[in-house]
């Protein structure tokens, strides 16, 4: 673990046991219960975030998983200032997030896929107008920043249509837009693809991955799509109930949680009894889906090849949403 | 500073691209704002016809002249923020602010600044008509005009922090409705606005020296009427900025725990 005797100040994100308790009052239903309430709240303490660590390089893109209600978004608040943590070590690029410092707030964004800071009833143009001032954006940097943005996200005339006359897709991409006029070094991506088709989330993607390489800016996403992170992040944390699962390369994800790998062979013309190989899937036109225990998918495969006549064998992981379903799962019991 | 104005700038022209947007609620607002003191108006003017001519020191057109002056100047104090606030940090829009770099009243300050340049002329007119169609009479010392114009902007600094800071109740409660309904029946005693200070009974009239209403509304409508003194006029000023040092502390005070409060129970 070098990573432990590294100086915290070095990496752009640095966390350490970073809790986040609510207390909320239940409420039952009914008559009764109503008057009780007046009188006696039932307090319940819920742990959003319960004592996760982890560092992020500069210039690392990251995806952070987890099913709704795991905590995500409540630690993206946490990073960006929203939210004071209830425990635990937090910097962002070396500043406190709770403390709100201009110098902080002009170097990180965060979009939120669901809020918006682009003025609903007139064109966004005038909205990036503003932030240019509240960002205080040199205009030669501005002009440049939305001519880069423009180009990269295709806004061409959406600019100057009023905000409510676009479509879901083409706000989207204006709000993302408006967020990244600053140029931030740090940029929090809360759900920014959903309910969007997919072409658009395409589109979205490409510009991330596209932003990160031409400005070295650190990128922390959440999504529910799962190809949203398969083709933007190397590495990925799963937080769940609160508590950090996995943090590593999502391919490292797939050897942890996963047990079994799926072999898919052609025999040439022939039906043959496979079934001391491993669990028959399906079989169809001589195409056998067999999944096996991962430990011994190369003694399998070997043994297969030697004693069948094989014209195909194909090795392959199963799909990152089954594993990732598997996981959330196999916590819940 | 040379930031603030060029952010006050560039708020106007988006406050101004936004009010275009909305003109039919422009137009309703500003009836609106011009029928409550027109119905007070109407109102003294009865009873004063009924009471062979005057109230106190009222005369018809006298009532004429105050109530249109308190048009305009409520039209240059009024702020809409305890209305909104509530709706902010419900839906969890002040998160959006609280993003930028910016103190969030700035954006509130500029808007409403912005939005009374672009309405003005149009209250100005509205009440030039009136004092044709009223017969008031105004004739204020050359003194009194001078010391209006800061008197007024003070009185629109005053309610803008007061109410400003009120708002944040939003904070605490989710229920703002009450505290606003209870403010504004106070501000409408106890600022003059339903009816000239002085015909109000007089304990009435001490309370309101105690409370900053009457100096946001009353002290200016009675100094551009010509009705106070200089030492009158002085001691106003005095409660206007001991009042402005009051409503800026408590705002400090206020937001900063109403923001610890948002940011700890989930913004």
């Amino acid at each position: 673990m070098s990573k432990e005797k590294h100086n915290p100040m070095a990496y752009a994100i640095h966390v350490r046991d970073l809790s986040k308790f609510y207390v909320v009052s239940q409420q039952e239903t009914g008559t009764k219960a109503a008057f009780q309430n007046l009188v006696h709240r039932r307090k319940t303490e819920v742990r959003a975030v319960d004592g996760i660590s982890f560092d992020i390089e500069p210039g690392e893109i990251v995806g952070f998983l987890g099913p709704n209600g795991a905590g995500k978004t409540t630690t993206l608040k946490m990073l960006s200032g929203l939210l004071h943590p209830t425990s635990g070590e937090l910097s962002v690029l070396g500043y406190v997030p709770s403390k709100r410092e201009a110098v902080f707030l002009r170097q990180i964004t965060l979009v939120m896929g669901q809020r918006n800071q682009l003025v609903w009833d007139i064109p966004a143009e005038l909205t990036f107008e503003l932030n240019q001032v509240i960002y205080r954006i040199p205009r030669d940097s501005y002009r440049s920043m939305v001519t880069e943005l423009t180009e990269l996200l295709d806004l061409g005339s959406l600019l100057k249509k009023p905000v409510r006359n676009l479509s879901l897709g083409e706000r989207m991409k204006c709000e993302i837009a408006a967020a990244l006029l600053h140029r931030p070094g740090v940029v929090f991506l809360d759900e920014p693809t959903i309910g969007l088709d997919v072409t658009m989330q395409q589109r979205i993607r490409t510009f991330i991955a596209e932003y990160n390489q031409r400005s070295g800016a650190t990128v922390l996403l959440t999504s529910h799509y799962m190809a949203d992170v398969a083709a933007l992040c190397k590495r990925v944390l799963v937080i769940h109930h609160g508590k950090l699962l996995f943090d590593g390369e999502l391919s490292g994800l797939l050897q942890q949680f996963t047990s079994h790998k799926t072999i898919i062979i052609q025999l040439d013309n022939c039906k043959a009894n496979l079934s001391n190989y491993g669990e028959v899937k399906s079989y169809e036109d001589g195409r056998y889906t067999l999944r096996v225990p991962k430990a011994e998918t190369a003694r399998v495969t070997e043994r297969l090849l030697a004693e069948l006549p094989v014209i195909d064998l194909l090795v392959e992981e199963p799909p990152i949403e089954e594993v990732i379903a598997r996981v959330f799962a196999q916590e819940e019991k | 500073m040379k930031h603030l104005i060029q952010l006050y700038v560039q708020q106007f022209k988006t406050t101004l691209a936004m009010m275009f947007q909305y003109r039919a609620s422009l137009v309703i607002w500003t009836i609106g704002q011009v029928l409550e003191p027109l119905v007070y108006l109407i109102v003294w003017l009865v009873v004063a016809k009924s009471s062979g001519g005057s109230v106190g020191s009222y005369t018809t057109t006298d009532f004429a002249a105050y109530f249109i002056v308190l048009m305009l100047v409520n039209q240059v104090t009024y702020t809409w923020i305890m209305y909104e606030f509530e709706h902010r940090v419900r839906e969890g829009v002040l998160s959006v602010a609280l993003l930028k770099p910016v103190h969030p009243i700035h954006s509130d300050i500029a808007d409403n600044i912005s939005s009374k340049i672009i309405t003005l002329p149009i209250m100005i007119t509205i009440a030039i008509i009136f004092v044709f169609a009223f017969h008031a009479s105004v004739a204020p010392p050359l003194w009194a005009i001078l010391v209006f114009i800061p008197v007024l902007l003070l009185a629109f600094s005053v309610r803008f922090v007061l109410e400003w800071t009120l708002a944040q109740a939003a904070f605490w409660t989710t229920r703002v409705g009450a505290i606003n309904q209870s403010y504004f029946v106070a501000f409408l005693f106890l600022s003059g606005q339903i009816a000239p200070l002085t015909l109000l009974p007089h304990p009435v009239q001490i309370l309101s020296l105690l409370l900053p209403f009457r100096w946001l509304i009353s002290f200016p409508v009675e100094l551009l009427l010509g009705r106070l003194t200089m030492v009158e006029t002085l001691i106003g000023l005095g409660a206007q900025f001991g009042w402005l040092i009051v409503s800026i502390i408590l705002l400090r005070i206020v937001w900063r725990a109403g923001v610890k409060v948002y940011t700890a129970v989930g913004a």
